[in-house]
Parts: structure tokens; sequence; C-alpha cells
């Protein structure tokens, strides 16, 4: 059931200042790390990677743009269009786990980290934000029974640097059968480095401009690959001599531009 | 084992399978990528003088037995895509560039800078059904084909190929005017105009209203146009629409294509698709005793 069917806005959740998470009810079977394509209707259509799996799903929006605005201006009974489960998900497997989350990367890994605790496997989770204002999913996690470490940028709160910075001391102390990261591209690739030369296996959601979602319209053309049927969850020994990992995407027209 | 190799216009495909443009054409690596997953050729997207960035989405919807999509020809300009066709002649097949522009001198000129980034062959989009004064907006007028089909040819030396749109009531009439202005062959079909609306909110679901069907509703369409297509033009004819398996492409190659080219399918059967169709037209000449692919292109027109 991929196709485009209406759903009714439940309740939204203020997560930060920037951030909403909008809950709606959606028999879909997801799996975490998939994405929907949500559609504003008669303003856009737009991928989210959904931060709740259950029958009442969710997308946590960050407000960035006019379709995102949008979203974070949405209220209960409002209408949106949805179309997925799309894309590859998280291999959820060993003993233990590390979760690395940067900004609104957290959402994609919260169902992940929820499939790992109710399997009994024992996780840590980094989550980073730039202040302590913007941590995201924090509660959620502690609450989980994960082992929660937090990194602000400006050293707010806990730990002061990167979640990749932090990451990387974590992968020191403890020994971790696999890593799950989501967030910005160039804190990704620090970790996919770090863990292939510890050869642990790790896997990265990847976040591009898409249009059709189904792997046919190359909008989300990532070396030969597309982020959303070949990923958006990909293994990280697959795609880091991929010149665009970190560096590149592609804007609407198709041209390749630098990620900010 | 049939012999699977065509030739079209001076062309040879080690296969009869093409990737249709619109479809992963937009970057080099994606056409090395189908080539390498089996195409016998790769068609860009349409490429024009300048970047575009098409249509706001929803670009995309899907229906019970097919796709619309109004993209709005999105393309990076002809600048820009000559760095995609450097990293697209690694394929090991043959690139043709597909062209749009809004009058004959912007299409030859699009032409001849793709010929000089070296593709073997120029497909003329004259069919595209979702965008203002482009596409079908020339298409469906045969002196304007005819007319961009002769300044094409006479600006490069590779190829001419021209995409037909079946959003006219005769479709023979284009192919007759690419023919006699020398077009070294037929595309067809392009995407049926269509449109889908969403009850619950009143809207189409497409941000532009209308846009191109794909997928297996518009298969007996496709089929129908190049067999009319067939029994009335003497030049190439390459049959595209709806074609998910083997069998659908010999029904498209028995109605009289030389040769076929698939797009949605990449979508119902992943990317793998364009192998899998070679193997399984190899395996129906195998099985009915054919010894090419050339022995069936047209038989449907055969008598008794």
């Amino acid at each position: 059931m991929t196709r485009t069917r209406i759903v009714r806005v439940e309740r939204t959740d203020v997560e930060c200042s920037h951030t909403v998470t909008i809950r709606f009810q959606d028999e879909s079977l997801a799996r975490p790390g998939q994405f929907v394509m949500v559609w504003i209707p008669g303003l856009d259509e737009v991928p989210m990677s959904f931060s709740y799996i259950g029958d009442l799903k969710g997308v946590t929006v960050h407000n960035v743009g006019e379709a995102t605005a949008a979203l974070h201006d949405a209220s209960r009974g409002d209408k949106l269009g949805i179309r997925g489960p799309f894309g590859r998900d998280y291999r959820i497997e060993g003993e233990s786990i590390l979760f690395v989350s940067g900004g609104t990367g957290a959402a994609s890994l919260m169902p992940a980290l929820e499939v790992a605790m109710g399997s009994g496997i024992r996780s840590t989770i980094v989550i980073g934000a730039k202040t302590a204002s913007e941590l995201i999913f924090v509660d959620r996690a502690i609450s989980l029974g994960a082992d929660v470490r937090i990194s602000t940028d400006d050293g707010s709160k806990e730990y002061k640097g990167f979640a990749s910075d932090l990451a990387l001391q974590v992968l020191q102390e403890g020994s971790f059968d696999r890593v799950l990261t989501c967030g910005p591209e160039r804190m990704m690739k620090t970790v996919v480095t770090a863990c292939l030369e510890k050869g642990i296996p790790v896997q990265v959601s990847l976040e591009r401009f898409m249009r059709c979602g189904m792997g046919i319209c190359d909008s989300c053309s990532f070396g030969g690959l597309h982020v959303c049927v070949d990923g958006p969850v990909f293994d990280g020994k697959d795609i880091i001599e991929i010149e665009d990992f970190g560096v590149f995407r592609r804007s609407a027209d198709g041209s390749r531009e630098v990620i900010p | 084992m049939a012999d699977l190799s065509v030739e079209i216009a001076g062309l040879r495909l080690r296969n009869p399978v093409m990737l249709a443009s619109g479809i992963l054409g937009e970057t080099g690596s994606s056409l090395v990528r189908v080539a390498e997953a089996g195409a016998g050729a790769v068609v860009t997207k349409s490429i024009g003088a300048e970047p575009r960035e098409g249509y706001p989405n929803p670009t995309v919807v899907e229906l019970e037995a097919g796709i619309i999509n109004a993209v709005g020809l999105a393309n990076p300009g002809i600048a820009a895509y000559v760095d995609e066709l450097k990293v697209a002649a690694q394929a090991e097949v043959p690139v043709i560039g597909s062209v749009f522009g809004k009058s004959e001198g912007e299409m030859s000129e699009i032409a001849s800078l793709m010929e000089e980034a070296g593709v073997s062959a120029i497909e003329l989009n004259l069919s595209c059904p979702h965008a203002r004064n482009v596409g079908a907006e020339l298409g469906k007028d045969p002196e304007t084909v005819g007319s961009v089909v002769s300044a094409v040819k006479k600006s490069v030396h590779v190829p001419v190929f021209a995409k037909i749109t079946p959003n006219v009531t005769d479709v023979v009439d284009a192919a007759l005017a690419v023919a006699n202005s020398r077009g070294d062959g037929i595309v067809a079909i392009n995407t049926v105009k269509a449109m889908a609306i969403c009850p619950e909110t009143g809207r189409p679901f497409l941000s532009n209203g209308i846009g191109g069907l794909s997928g297996p509703a518009i298969k007996p369409i496709g089929v129908r146009c190049v067999y009319e297509l067939y029994e009335n033009v003497d030049i190439p004819i390459v049959g595209v629409g709806g074609i998910l398996t083997g069998k659908d492409a010999l029904e498209y190659l028995m109605a009289g294509a030389k040769a076929v080219q698939i797009g949605s399918a990449a979508y119902y059967r992943g990317i793998e698709v364009f192998g899998r169709v070679v193997e399984e037209i190899g395996q129906f000449l195998d099985e009915y005793g054919y010894e090419s692919v050339g022995d069936v292109v047209g038989i449907a027109h055969d008598e008794n």
C-alpha cells in the first residue's frame, strides 16, 4: 500500500522551538528508517522519515522552508496526503548498537532505538544539537532505557562539540556490534570513516531532494544509486567511495550543488 | 540462442531494450547504471537550453495501472549536462541525447552540443504533454515537426529520432512529417495526457493538474500506434509505453518496432528490469524457434 491516501492530523507535539512532530493514523506497515512522501494539498510534497511507526504514525518536521512551515502550523483535523512507506530500513541486530544522531536526525533513529530496546539489544544513543534548547527526543530515549549521551555544539549541555566527536569517544570506551547514524551528512561521514577503520558495520540515513520516491525520476541520484529506493538507509561501506557523500547533492534542476 | 542484437538507423545495439527518456537519465552515473543493468542503449532526460526546475511537487501520482507525472522537463541545461554526458560515456552502450526546445533553432543548437559531447544519436522530444511552448505543443502540428526535424538533421551527423505524441487524432501525420524530413526514426509513444483528482481534497493530485500517464494502462495504446505507424511509414520505429516484461516488448516488436524503450517498469520491477526483459525476449525467441529479434518485427501484419 504505497499509493496516496488522505490522513488527518491527530495531534502535533512541539519538540523544540523549530521542530514539531505530526501524528496521524495510518495502518501501513513501516519499518524503522523508511520514509513517506507527505503532501500538503495546494502547496508541496516532501519526503519525511517516520519518527513513529505504529498505527499512530509520526513525522518530525524541522521548519526550514515553505512546506515545512505549513506542516509546522498544522493542527488537529488538517488533511495531509501520504504515500509510502518507501525505501530501505535499518538493520537492527547484534548485542549492542550505538546510535548517533545530529539535529532532526534523531527522528529517523527513534523507531530503530525502540525496536532495538524491545529486542533486548544494549543501546547507546548520542543525541546532538547546536544548543541545549534544540535537543529532541532525549526524554523518549531515556524512557526507553537507552544509555543517552548528549552533545551540544556550544556546550550548553553536557559534551561540547559535534555528535560525531562524542560518538568517536563513546566508540573508544565501549564495544559495539553496529552503528546507526542520521544527521548532517558531514557528521555522518566522520562516523562512517571511524567505524570502517574499526571494522564496525555502520548504516547511515541520507536526505536528498525527491520527486517520485519510486526510483524513476533520478532527482535523488547519488553516484548511480537512488536515495529513495537504494536508501535512504545505506551501508557505510557501500557509499564511502561515492564522491557526492558528504559533499554534493542535486538541486531541483538536477545540477550538482555543494551541501551547505 | 537467438541473436538479440539489432541495428536501427546505423546504430548497432547489443539488444533491443533501451532506457526511455525522462526516467533515470538526469545524471550520467544513473545512465551508466542502467547500461550495467543490461540496456542496449540509454536515452538521456530531455535537455533544454537553460536550467529548469520543473513544476513543484507533487509531480508524480501512482494509480491502479499506471503513473501520472508532470515533472515539467526539469533539467540542468545543456551547458551543465555536458558534464553528465562525460560520465555517461563510460556506459558500454550508445547514449542517445533527448532534446527539447521552443524552436527549431534552439533544438538544433542543443543537438549539436550533444553531438560534440559524444552522443550516438539525438531523440527530439516533440511530445511532452505537460509543458508550455515545447514538447507536444510543437509535436501536435505535423508541419512544425517537419521543420524541426529538417533543421536538426542539418546541424548534426548522428541519426535523429523524433518521439511523437499519442495525444492527436492520427499519429501517422507527424510520423510522415518526420519521414519526409529525412528523420532517421520514430519513437512512439510518449505518455498519454491524463489527470487524477483526490476526492477528499477536491484537488488534482499533481501541482500542474494535467500530466502524462505511463505504465501498463497505456501499453495497448502504444502497440496500436506502432502498428499504425508500421503500415504507413518506412523509417524504423522504436516502441515505448507500458512495457514491463519480455512479452510486452514482443507485442511492440510484432507490431513493427525494431527496438523498445522502458521507463516506468524501473519502478514496477526495479532497475534490474532492463536485463530481465532482455532475457525474457531471448527465452521467448528460443522457445518459439525464432533465430533473431528481426524475425519477429512486424509479423502481426502478416496475412494468415
